[in-house]
């Protein structure tokens, strides 16, 4: 039930950092804040979070962007997949092994995303679509023990 | 562990991904995938509007650090506007009177005025590769798909998307939008193309011998039924004529304040009515009434 909250409350979160109003020039290198959240939930837990939970957020995602419905919880849904598949590996990575697997995932998930949406709008898949990646990367040591440890909390209390 | 064999867990994942293309294709051809989206916003909207908080406190803060000097001085710009803009209303109800019995005298069809309704812009970052904002009104406002949005000086986009609390707006400058326009100077046609730039259309299939040049109005034609006609969306800024090409290339920057205005105009066409009727509707016609 605790841990129920903790999940929600970072998705709600993640979701708020998500939609902040930026200024025009950061607006293209603002990282996948849900996609990486839901990394973490599809390692830590992968018998409650996977492709099917990463499938709605997604759509949550697409209704706030404005976008095709789908598009997000394609990307999503194959995230979750992948995390749940290899979350035994991955967990065994030292940090530095585990933020690469997380940029590579990052990385697929912008290039599905961003096929699709080229069928729709003509967008340049060029250098600052892929940035965001990267940010993920440096930004998931420090997620994943912030979440470590508001989950840790709950549980003990 | 409680979990399925891997592959029960590729077919579900299998499932979700026709699943999501299914969605994709409904939503893009038709209108149906509304109501799921509708029902979504009721989860997301809530975030939406919190979001928007920081911002909000920022400007509360940055007004308390205005000078009561630069107010004044503010003030008395937009005195002087208000009495021109009055004068000039004045001459347009005359005008519109004039053209009214014309249209009389030639047994035109009467044209109905437009009805309007601002809105506050909610989100304007919603997708850095796509050009749409969230305004403030929706489904309980009475808007609909399809619906014109202007800002006070030009043409903003349409909305494309409507929930309950809030709608999504596809600007003019967004790739996947084309405006049918009209040069003000000898009403010539055209199509206006976004860019996915914010300050530039581009004006495609006019032939190189094409009355236009640099500095000409475009105003949206009403061709297509969407947009009223009349309302200015851009001005030409490069006509280049490439002789290898078979159309001019042509670059216009849209009259609409796109990336900065905070308010924006929803335009009930003719008979269509908003279901509110807002307190400057009625005000409006008694105005109407009183010039009669």
């Amino acid at each position: 039930m605790r841990r129920s909250i903790i999940i929600v409350t970072s998705f709600m979160v993640a979701f708020l950092l998500a939609l902040v109003p930026l200024p025009e020039w950061a607006i293209m290198y603002r990282p996948d804040w849900v996609v990486l959240v839901l990394i973490y939930w599809c390692l830590e837990i992968p018998e409650r979070v996977g492709p099917v939970v990463a499938w709605f957020v997604g759509l949550l995602v697409d209704v706030s962007q404005a976008n095709l419905l789908g598009l997000n919880a394609l990307g999503m849904a194959m995230v979750g997949y992948i995390t749940n598949r290899f979350h035994f590996r991955l967990g065994m990575f030292p940090w530095w092994q585990q933020a690469i697997s997380i940029l590579l995932i990052l990385v697929l998930y912008r290039a599905l995303v961003g096929w699709i949406k080229g069928f729709i709008v003509p967008i340049h898949l060029d250098y600052p679509y892929w940035v965001p990646c990267i940010i993920g990367m440096i930004i998931w040591p420090w997620l994943s023990v912030i979440l470590r440890d508001a989950s840790r909390v709950a549980k003990v209390h | 562990m409680a979990r399925g064999t891997s592959s029960t867990d590729l077919l579900r994942f299998a499932l979700l991904v026709c699943l999501s293309v299914a969605l994709m294709i409904v939503d893009f051809r038709s209108q149906y995938a509304h109501y799921i989206r509708s029902t979504l916003a009721v989860f997301v909207t809530p975030l939406q509007v919190v979001a928007t908080v920081p911002q909000e406190v920022a400007e509360r803060i940055s007004i308390w650090f205005i000078s009561s000097e630069g107010l004044r001085d503010q003030h008395e710009v937009l005195k002087s506007e208000h009495v021109k803009l009055k004068a000039k209303l004045q001459k347009m109800q005359a005008l519109e009177r004039e053209n009214e019995n014309l249209r009389h005298l030639l047994h035109a069809a009467k044209k109905v005025p437009d009805r309007v309704l601002m809105a506050e812009l909610i989100e304007v970052s919603l997708d850095p590769y796509t050009h749409k904002i969230l305004v403030d009104k929706g489904l309980n406002d009475g808007a609909h798909i399809g619906q014109p949005v202007f800002d006070p000086s030009g043409v903003m986009g349409q909305i494309t998307q409507v929930m309950p609390f809030t709608s999504a707006v596809t600007l003019i400058t967004d790739p996947s939008h084309a405006l049918p326009v009209q040069v003000q100077r000898n009403g010539l046609r055209a199509i206006a193309f976004g860019t996915g730039n914010s300050d530039r259309l581009r004006i495609s299939y006019l032939s190189p011998n094409a009355n236009i040049r640099v500095g000409d109005v475009l105003l949206s034609s009403g061709l297509g039924g969407r947009f009223p006609e009349g309302y200015p969306a851009a001005r030409v800024v490069a006509v280049k004529n490439d002789p290898g090409e078979a159309f001019l290339s042509i670059d216009a920057i849209p009259i609409a304040q796109i990336d900065r205005a905070s308010q924006v105009l929803l335009v009930w066409r003719g008979e269509q009515k908003p279901k509110i009727l807002a307190q400057e509707f009625e005000d409006s016609r008694d105005l109407e009434a009183q010039h009669r």
